[in-house]
């Protein structure tokens, strides 16, 4: 019954409508801090606003229930809280999105953890209305945390980030949505539990064969919708226990997580349907054809030169950056050339890396300052004045085909015009296509020179050469 | 449906409103730490989970409410520390401030 937790209604130890105004007080924090979060001068106080709404919202209900099971409870704080602190301050910056991908994965079964334990507490005898959010949170908070866990093999190597194609995929991801759908309704109808547990068996199986098939350079819009899935899950387990401070909480991140879905699939000119469904980056056929055409290789010694005559250099990092571990290195070589008066800029495309902002993460760690750090429409405009670009382990995202080729499958997408630069230095460890597999003409421009080798070392070599120039 | 449901339903909707509104605000630079700290923001689920956890009855319950609290701790705490600790890391260029 819902009656226990009403939205507004006396508490049980009856101080009245205090208990929900101290829960709105918990969300009105959240909002303000998330609201400061829209400049890095004011971010992290804006993170420790929302934290204390959450204390807020925890000492509430810890004090405002009949608690018996003190020892449950905190235990599940200690166990919780120790795993949750290791895990955040451990974490290397390069290996956030798997963190990102987990947290999401850790919520979205805490909250089908709720409806269970609200199931398991009023043997399934639910009002309609209930019975449809306790569904909902079992099967959304069941999807993610089954898709997070598979995107954060991904993301860490134990499973192939290459898409997974299975035959029928999308036929049978389909059946197993409307067999949930079904269930759910049966469940509702007969107040049966086992039927509930069932929802939570297929969507867990529907989790990780829809997330399976998804390449690793399309993680962007898998990672921010999965966040807002979890908070979409945590708003439904609010209607669950009739709690503000959880529907409004959950409908913030549902909000948050899907602004950043459609930016980043804006960011690859597709829809979200077809992220999540095509196999995008699948191997179809043979290698691509590289021709025979010339590329210019370029030694550390030329591309010292070039940096060290520039006036306006733009270092453009992709995931490769990440991967190598490049970015100390390259806020190095950005010290060394700043020394000599030459200004260095960032541009990071939406898609660059594995989540959005990744790069802008990794290079503040390596103290760039933020206002150096350019998005698409701040740089595009600057290459044509921009006497050189570095490009470190980034690949689709300057591929001009996107721009020229309608021909190519990332036709539309918008890209960093890098080509626009007088010269354009590549550092990339083969001709390899990118995750799209798709030729990058940029390669075999004149003003183009390639520099084979993986980042860091590529970067420390010229910063080596450096000092002969 | 009960009142306490609409209301529900109309505190979800005006809060997802001013979710896109104020999210929308949140520049590039700041999308990772936007989503670890929305993250942690989901992990509010921890109040049902005390709850579950501290007034079920049975073994059952209480092993559900325990891995429910453990999970959403794990959300809470783990998201807002790393959210801090990227946060710590953006600073302006040393001489414009």
């Amino acid at each position: 019954m819902m009656t226990d937790f009403l939205l507004l209604a006396q508490t049980n130890n009856g101080e009245g409508t205090l208990t929900p105004l101290l829960y709105l007080g918990a969300a009105v924090l959240f909002i303000l801090g998330l609201k400061q979060l829209s400049s890095p001068r004011t971010a992290r106080r804006g993170n420790m606003l929302a934290s204390g709404g959450m204390l807020i919202a925890i000492v509430v209900t810890l004090i405002d229930n009949d608690i018996t099971n003190w020892g449950t409870v905190i235990a599940g704080l200690l166990v919780g809280g120790t795993i949750g602190a290791l895990l955040a301050i451990r974490v290397k910056m390069t290996s956030m999105p798997e963190l990102v991908a987990a947290f999401n994965g850790f919520g979205g079964v805490a909250s089908a953890l709720v409806a269970l334990a609200e199931i398991e507490r009023t043997d399934a005898l639910f009002e309609i209305e209930t019975g449809v959010v306790v569904a909902l949170s079992l099967a959304i908070g069941s999807i993610t945390f089954s898709g997070s866990f598979v995107a954060f093999g991904k993301l860490n190597g134990s499973l192939p980030g290459q898409p997974i194609l299975l035959p029928g995929g999308k036929i049978i991801n389909a059946l197993l949505a409307l067999g949930a759908v079904a269930v759910s309704v049966w469940a509702i109808a007969a107040d049966d539990a086992v039927a509930y547990w069932i929802v939570v068996a297929i969507a867990l199986v529907l989790g990780v064969l829809a997330v399976i098939p998804i390449g690793g350079a399309d993680m962007p819009v898998v990672i921010s919708l999965l966040n807002s899935f979890s908070g979409v899950a945590a708003a439904m387990a609010g209607f669950v226990i009739s709690n503000s401070a959880l529907i409004i909480g959950g409908a913030l991140v549902g909000a948050a997580g899907m602004i950043l879905t459609l930016q980043m699939a804006e960011a690859m000119n597709r829809t979200i349907a077809n992220v999540l469904f095509s196999g995008f980056g699948a191997v179809t056929g043979g290698p691509v054809s590289t021709g025979d055409k010339p590329v210019k290789s370029a030694t550390p010694d030329d591309v010292a030169i070039a940096l060290s005559y520039a006036e306006n250099v733009i270092v453009v990092p992709g995931y490769g950056l990440a991967v190598a571990q490049a970015q100390h290195a390259v806020r190095e070589l950005a010290t060394l050339l700043e020394e000599k008066g030459v200004n260095v800029d960032y541009a990071i495309h939406p898609v660059a890396g594995r989540m959005p902002g990744h790069m802008n993460v990794l290079l503040a760690e390596a103290d760039v300052p933020y206002d150096q750090l350019l998005d698409l429409d701040q740089s595009n405009p600057r290459f044509g004045q921009t006497d050189v670009v570095l490009i470190i382990g980034a690949n689709d995202v300057v591929n001009p085909s996107a721009r020229e080729d309608e021909t190519s499958p990332i036709y539309g997408m918008p890209i960093l015009d890098v080509d626009y630069a007088s010269t354009v230095v590549v550092i990339k460890r083969s001709l390899s296509p990118g995750f799209a597999g798709i030729d990058n003409p940029l390669f075999y421009l004149d003003n183009t020179m390639m520099f084979f080798s993986d980042g860091k070392a590529a970067v420390e070599s010229v910063i080596g050469a450096m000092a002969n120039v | 449906m009960s009142a306490a449901f609409v209301s529900g339903i109309v505190v979800f909707v005006l809060a997802a409103f001013v979710g896109l509104e104020v999210i929308s605000k949140v520049p590039p630079t700041l999308h990772t730490p936007l989503m670890s700290g929305a993250n942690a923001i989901s992990g509010i689920t921890i109040v049902g989970a005390i709850i579950a956890a501290g007034v079920g009855e049975g073994t059952f319950a209480a092993v559900l409410g325990f891995l429910a609290v453990t999970a959403a701790t794990i959300n809470v705490v783990g998201g807002f520390l790393v959210t801090d600790r990227m946060l710590e890391m953006f600073k302006k260029k040393p001489g414009k401030r």
